[in-house]
């Protein structure tokens, strides 16, 4: 069974890099990353700024050559032939990449001539690209003259067009509206079932909203990678936050059955650690009322990723 | 590929005003220079017949306003090919080119193709001013021939060594300036040191420099002479600028 599914999955892998690294001088913006991507997965790429998310992306897309390291996208080496693994390839660079004198629809034309989309199917992959990126009423407008929100949805649509195998977006929300966000966040859900895609950015709830598996990047190194679910799971289910008015020592609450340990935070709260397969809640209520002390909060530690996030990336920054 | 990509900078190049107010002075200039030389033409006509063997409509008056155009093709072409790459490059544009299923070899012909159709129209628009009375005098065609197959090597050459330079900037005006400055260079500096060179008899050094003087290449064509060695001279300095340009862009890849 095991072997069953691993050896589908890496019949599924779409994109691989193997040790890519890339230095700039002697400064090593991105060093030894793995990276693998299965057929409707969607993966974030989180970090903060100058982590090298995006000489990462400029590397799997082809525009920046790694010092060292290996990509092969749909099983085509992309450092061998570049021309023929492009293919499999739609990118959002952090800039779109637009001209601004063409109009949507002349511009998705051209993107998808660029991709060698037959002269048949132009039209409709134009057409529906404009429509799942809602810009079917601005489809005659100058790209110039678009707002900043709707320049950003032609640099998706431009990255979709050709319906390509791998979409790689860096920071796709950037510059969009609440509404338009959730719209793009769907777009990109909907995409995950058919392609993979790789979407950098770091805004976290997103990455925990759309995304299958999570890899967190830091000084160019890897420092994290887990599927959500089991991030989820990992952290969510089994960290219970509580806060206490009058409370007892730790060492009581980690005492209590069904609780593995018990950590004091700021301003009288605790964040225990529930043992696997146990929901001491009740429990903890009932002891709180008889002792006494002043229970006003309880309830699962929600901020997983984040805390992933700040825990790994945070410690060196100052 | 190149074909859409030629296209697609065609049409870049006259949604801007620039290519525009280029047709417009290069008609201005050379369609003033056909006027003026034409009247002297006819001016002199009288003269002209009392000797043996005149020259023609062709020699004093269309040849030398087709080498007008090579003087106004000095600061044409890098006008017009300023923004081919610098401005692709300032705008992040570029990424669309080389993130596509497209060679750099493509990306480069493309916008070569590109420049050399609108070198071409106004190639066609300064061919029609002597052509127009085509049937009131006897024109030379094999003349003419001649001379616009020089003006198009030419162009080809002006065009490569532009878009070399304006790989190397991100600043349009920049790379104007600087083609210009380039391709002026080589008119002044490449004719004497080829000549410098001939004189002392270096000839393989001559015949190399000779490669680098464009416009000098240009005059046996424009005299009707078919010289084989200055038509290499012309595709050679075309070649090895646009291959050039494919490894300034791929460098940019390789370096970051």
């Amino acid at each position: 069974m095991s072997s069953l599914s691993l050896s589908t999955a890496a019949a599924a892998a779409t994109l691989r890099a193997d040790g890519l690294s890339r230095r700039f001088g002697g400064r090593a913006a991105v060093d030894g990353i793995n990276l693998e991507l299965k057929r409707g997965e969607v993966l974030g790429f989180l970090g903060p700024n100058g982590a090298g998310k995006t000489t990462t992306m400029q590397m799997l897309t082809g525009n920046l050559a790694p010092t060292t390291g290996s990509v092969s996208i749909c099983g085509v080496d992309l450092l061998a032939s570049p021309v023929a693994a492009k293919s499999h390839l739609g990118y959002l660079p952090e800039v779109p990449p637009l001209y601004r004198d063409l109009n949507v629809a002349e511009f998705l034309e051209l993107v998808a001539r660029l991709h060698r989309v037959p002269k048949a199917r132009r039209a409709t992959a134009v057409n529906r690209a404009s429509e799942r990126c809602g810009l079917g009423d601005v489809r005659r407008k100058l790209i110039g003259a678009l707002s900043k929100g709707y320049q950003q949805r032609v640099g998706i649509a431009q990255a979709i067009v050709h319906e390509p195998d791998i979409i790689i977006l860096d920071e796709p929300t950037v510059g969009l509206d609440p509404n338009q966000i959730r719209d793009i966040r769907a777009l990109i859900r909907e995409l995950g079932n058919a392609h993979s895609v790789i979407l950098s950015t770091h805004i976290l709830p997103e990455v925990e909203a759309i995304c299958d598996r999570v890899q967190i990047m830091h000084h160019g190194k890897m420092v994290y990678a887990d599927t959500i679910a089991e991030l989820k799971q990992l952290h969510n289910g089994r960290t219970l936050l509580l806060g206490l008015n009058q409370p007892p020592d730790a060492s009581e609450l980690a005492a209590i059955p069904g609780v593995a340990s018990a950590e004091p935070l700021a301003d009288n709260q605790f964040r225990l650690r529930v043992t696997p397969n146990a929901d001491p809640t009740e429990r903890i209520v009932a002891l709180a009322a008889q002792k006494q002390w002043g229970l006003r909060q309880i309830g699962p530690a929600q901020t997983s990723l984040e805390d992933v996030f700040v825990n790994l990336t945070r410690h060196d920054a100052s | 590929m190149i074909f859409t990509i030629a296209a697609k900078d065609l049409k870049s190049l006259f949604a801007s005003p620039v290519a525009w107010v280029v047709l417009i002075l290069v008609q201005l200039i050379a369609g003033y220079g056909f006027l003026r030389r034409f009247d002297d033409f006819l001016n002199l006509q009288p003269q002209l017949l009392q000797l043996s063997s005149p020259p023609g409509f062709t020699e004093l008056v269309a040849a030398p306003t087709f080498s007008t155009l090579a003087a106004i093709m000095l600061f044409a072409v890098p006008v017009l090919a300023m923004r081919m790459i610098a401005e692709e490059r300032r705008n992040q544009t570029m990424v669309l080119l080389t993130s596509a299923p497209v060679s750099m070899a493509d990306i480069v012909l493309g916008k070569f193709c590109a420049l050399m159709v609108m070198l071409m129209l106004i190639l066609a628009l300064i061919a029609l001013m002597p052509l127009s009375l085509a049937a009131a005098t006897r024109l030379d065609y094999r003349l003419i021939g001649s001379i616009l197959l020089g003006l198009t090597l030419l162009a080809a050459a002006f065009s490569a060594v532009s878009l070399y330079v304006s790989s190397l900037t991100t600043h349009p005006i920049v790379a104007a300036l600087g083609a210009f400055g380039a391709l002026l260079g080589m008119v002044l500096i490449g004719e004497q040191v080829a000549d410098n060179l001939h004189t002392r008899g270096l000839g393989v050094l001559a015949a190399l420099a000779q490669v680098f003087s464009p416009v000098k290449n240009l005059e046996p064509l424009g005299k009707g002479v078919i010289d084989s060695y200055a038509i290499a001279c012309l595709l050679l300095l075309a070649a090895l600028f646009l291959a050039l340009t494919v490894r300034q862009l791929d460098a940019r890849r390789l370096r970051g």
